[in-house]
């Protein structure tokens, strides 16, 4: 599993989104869902980091979405279109295929130098405090960016839906499942590699007990900044993705229901299990979608769904387990494959 | 003399737990704090190792010498990983979501000589054998003597000149505590000195060779074990004989 199975595994789910995309065999609401999944998936692992893993409770991770969205898309649309905020574009169409990535990545920046602001004062105290400083984040997220006139205030802000279109024209291809495809990918990748290094099982020891992981010179606080970082930097690279996606963005789309939403995903999944947070961000945004004929009655089958879950399951769908853990058996046959195409390699 | 406290004051807001406490740990000893409960044993540990603000006080006046230096100056993370001074907990405290290994690899936390630590991984293993067996366990499912042997071995792992011991004996049956008590004799004769904080006096006097008797915030008796042991107050009031 560890050599071949991951990489078959992106493989198979990259060749499942890209392709039937690009192909036009998925109209596109279908891609509309994937890339929906995709920034979902983003934003419950990053999330998993802090409330799952690390034990803090966040409440506010839409806050540095939004950021993340913001900053994106005003950097796009003010450099590649023509629009009402800005007037002119500044840089040519064609470059609106280098330009989208790097926006996302500056759009992750921006969220995690603000996630930063949060953080220095908030892990000076110890226990809840970042429950209730997070949630403050998210109301005034909202208002800030509500008074601001200048990009859209409460009115929304759009113009993206041109940078996407612009690099379709230029090549045809599903840009956006693709560059969610690849974040998904490297989240993962960089949480599960952080949680299984000694730093980060020292983030599971600050959980465990923070004045004994003190006793052994683990330095909880810079430790804790590190890891609230590095999730709400997902985050507004998730964010990013997401303003791309649905072209048209305004405060309240990233207030609490959102957070809410993203709460909801990681305590579905499993606090600290990757596999769960992967699982669950795919099934509730699917179920969400299939909900949509319900209208309004979706706000009472959705929160019904959680405490039937927190009833029955109160775990969530992992607990604290892998999936190869859940599943012993797929992890013998994984290994048993793996020796097999090591041998059929090495006779070739 | 490898640590020397001096009229050390310690208070929790307004409430004064020390008042102004002074005594010797010799190298190469095991040093005994006996008292009851209240008495300010765990308190004058954690000043020891200066994470007394975590717990919520403060040291008001004195001085804790280490090897004639101030430790006062020195920030808690030195404490242990340039010193040499480590505290075993009161109630264990690992890491129960970690494996063996893993708690072992965080208490290694500060270094980076990995050939070092494998030693010490090794010399752990030396004496507790059965946290070898238990290795890839998680902490939470071991029992409480493995647990408590897991805290110790924690405390192995940073080559400590001096470990700080806080009622090792606490929720263990008899004959674990005598085997605990067994191996703690086998570290210090490794070269690494002890100071034990018990409630148990009995097993605590056994041990060590030099003793102190602490109550409500003062030291009333000192001396070495026997002294101490012999002391007509002390059976009175620790030993019930």
């Amino acid at each position: 599993m560890k050599r071949f199975g991951m990489p078959a595994l992106i493989g198979i789910s990259f060749l499942i989104c890209i392709v039937p995309s690009w192909l036009g065999w998925f109209s596109n609401y279908i891609q509309f869902i994937i890339t929906l999944i995709g920034i979902n998936i983003i934003l419950t692992v990053s999330l998993n980091l802090i409330n799952g893993y690390m034990g803090e409770f966040s409440v506010g991770h839409a806050a540095f979405m939004g950021v993340g969205a913001y900053t994106s898309s005003l950097l796009t649309v003010y450099l590649l279109t023509e629009n009402p905020f800005f007037g002119k574009a500044i840089l040519p169409e064609e470059l609106s295929i280098l330009i989208f990535p790097i926006s996302l990545l500056i759009g992750g920046v921006a969220a995690a130098i603000f996630s930063l602001l949060i953080a220095i004062p908030s892990f000076r105290t110890r226990g809840d405090y970042l429950a209730i400083v997070t949630l403050a984040v998210n109301f005034i997220f909202k208002s800030s960016i509500e008074n601001i006139d200048a990009i859209g205030g409460p009115r929304g802000f759009m113009g993206m839906g041109k940078v996407v279109k612009a690099m379709d024209n230029l090549v045809s291809f599903p840009w956006l499942i693709f560059w969610t495809f690849l974040i998904v990918v490297f989240s993962i990748f960089i949480i599960r590699n952080f949680v299984n290094s000694t730093m980060g099982k020292s983030i599971i020891a600050i959980r465990d007990d923070e004045i004994a992981s003190e006793l052994m010179t683990v330095n909880t606080r810079w430790l804790k900044i590190v890891a609230f970082m590095l999730s709400c930097g997902l985050a507004g690279m998730a964010g990013g993705l997401h303003a791309h996606t649905v072209t048209f963005i305004n405060p309240s789309s990233y207030f609490i229901l959102q957070s809410t939403y993203i709460l909801v995903m990681v305590y579905l999944g499993g606090m600290g299990s990757l596999s769960g947070s992967v699982i669950s961000a795919v099934l509730f945004t699917i179920l969400l979608e299939m909900l949509r004929p319900l209208d309004v009655w979706r706000w009472v089958a959705t929160p019904l769904l959680l405490i039937i879950l927190m009833l029955f399951r109160p775990t969530g769908i992992m607990g604290s387990r892998e999936l190869l853990d859940v599943f012993p058996k797929l992890k013998k046959y994984f290994s048993s494959l793996q020796e097999r195409l090591t041998n059929a390699f090495i006779k070739s | 003399m490898l640590l020397s406290i001096k009229d050390l004051v310690v208070s929790y807001g307004a409430i004064q737990a020390l008042h102004g406490i002074s005594f010797d740990v010799e190298e190469g000893e095991i040093a005994t704090l006996i008292g009851a409960n209240g008495a300010g044993k765990s308190t004058t540990l954690w000043s020891i190792v200066r994470q007394i603000k975590e717990m919520g006080g403060r040291v008001v006046s004195g001085s804790i010498e280490f090897k004639g230096e101030d430790l006062l100056k020195y920030p808690p993370h030195d404490i242990v990983n340039k010193l040499g001074i480590t505290l075993v907990p009161e109630g264990r405290r690992v890491f129960g979501n970690l494996t063996v290994l893993e708690n072992l690899k965080i208490a290694a936390y500060g270094r980076r000589d990995n050939k070092g630590i494998e030693e010490d991984f090794k010399r752990v293993f030396k004496i507790f054998p059965r946290l070898e067996e238990r290795k890839s366990q998680l902490a939470d499912l071991l029992s409480g003597g493995e647990q408590q042997m897991l805290a110790v071995g924690r405390s192995m792992m940073n080559r400590g000149k001096l470990m700080l011991l806080d009622e090792p004996s606490m929720g263990l049956a008899p004959i674990l505590v005598k085997e605990l008590f067994e191996n703690l004799a086998k570290i210090n004769q490794e070269g690494t000195t002890i100071l034990l904080v018990e409630q148990n006096a009995h097993l605590a006097l056994r041990y060590a060779t030099k003793a102190y008797v602490i109550e409500t915030g003062t030291i009333t008796l000192s001396g070495t074990s026997e002294e101490v042991e012999k002391n007509p107050e002390v059976k009175k009031a620790y030993l019930g004989t």
